[in-house]
């Protein structure tokens, strides 16, 4: 009686796959980094919000989930590195949408006795798409953060 | 029936940050929803909430369709002595309604 050999995983195989893995991996990361560039459509509302002047990349950390289940309710912190003193505070903070029918998500004002420059808030996005966070500082200079969100249903489409 | 809730620390220091967080009852109708005839819900959304702490506002945020159903916020903030925080919000139809909680502040 002739057995047949176990399927076992030979190490070429194994080292295929694992290269594989690691490139599926890598994939997303990429499409995450190349999607600094600010959307086209948001650089006007930006513009408004901060007075004229574009804001400089930094100072701002937006965290968003990378994955969202659903649209309807997303997680957000915006953090500005602020001191928060009367000389040296954060006037504003801005969350823009790329995708949503009104970009403008939300405009907190904050003040020197808020002692951190940070605020969290659930939001609504209308499928994929780059959520971006500017702050205005007290001195009229401006900062900001970008985030891509991968979302599997989408909110404010027909229908939901 | 509360329509909201907030939540901060039980005693707080002079001075210290921490952190209020806000939990609003509301269905933030965004206006591009149609219902089961096909017409438009018109849009109601809370546009404008206002946190006062013993008469000075500490936050303050315009919103927008963009925000979720029954809107939740944190933000941080300082109270140099004890006293009572008071958060109000308006609506598209107009309404205000708010929600007061007291704070402790110890030495």
């Amino acid at each position: 009686m002739i057995y047949a050999r176990p399927n076992r995983l030979s190490r070429r195989r194994a080292l295929v796959g694992l290269l594989g893995c690691l490139g599926c991996l890598l994939v997303p990361l990429r499409k995450a980094r190349s999607a600094d560039a600010l959307p086209e459509k948001l650089a006007p509302l930006i513009r408004q919000a901060t007075g004229g002047v574009m804001p400089q990349v930094g100072r701002v950390t937006l965290t968003l989930p990378a994955l969202a289940e659903s649209g309807h309710s997303v997680r957000l912190r915006v953090r500005v590195e602020s001191p928060m003193t009367p000389q040296a505070h954060v006037r504003q903070i801005h969350v823009f949408s790329e995708k949503n029918p009104r970009p403008v998500i939300a405009r907190f004002s904050l003040g020197p006795r808020a002692g951190r420059a940070e605020v969290h808030t659930r939001i609504r996005l209308a499928g994929t798409q780059q959520v971006v966070a500017v702050a205005v500082m007290n001195d009229g200079t401006a900062w900001m953060a970008s985030a891509e969100v991968v979302v599997t249903a989408a909110a404010c489409v027909e229908g939901s | 029936m509360a329509k909201a809730r907030i939540k901060v620390p039980e005693v707080v220091k002079r001075g210290a940050v921490f952190e209020v967080r806000l939990l609003i009852r509301h269905p933030m109708e965004t206006g591009f929803r149609y219902n089961n005839v096909g017409q438009k819900i018109p849009k109601n959304i809370v546009h404008t909430v206002r946190c006062v702490y013993n008469g000075a506002e500490v936050f303050h945020a315009e919103l927008f369709p963009g925000i979720a159903a029954n809107p939740y916020f944190s933000f941080f903030t300082t109270a140099e002595a004890s006293g009572e925080l008071e958060c109000v919000w308006t609506d598209d139809t107009g309404v205000t309604m708010s929600e007061r909680v007291a704070l402790t502040v110890s030495e």
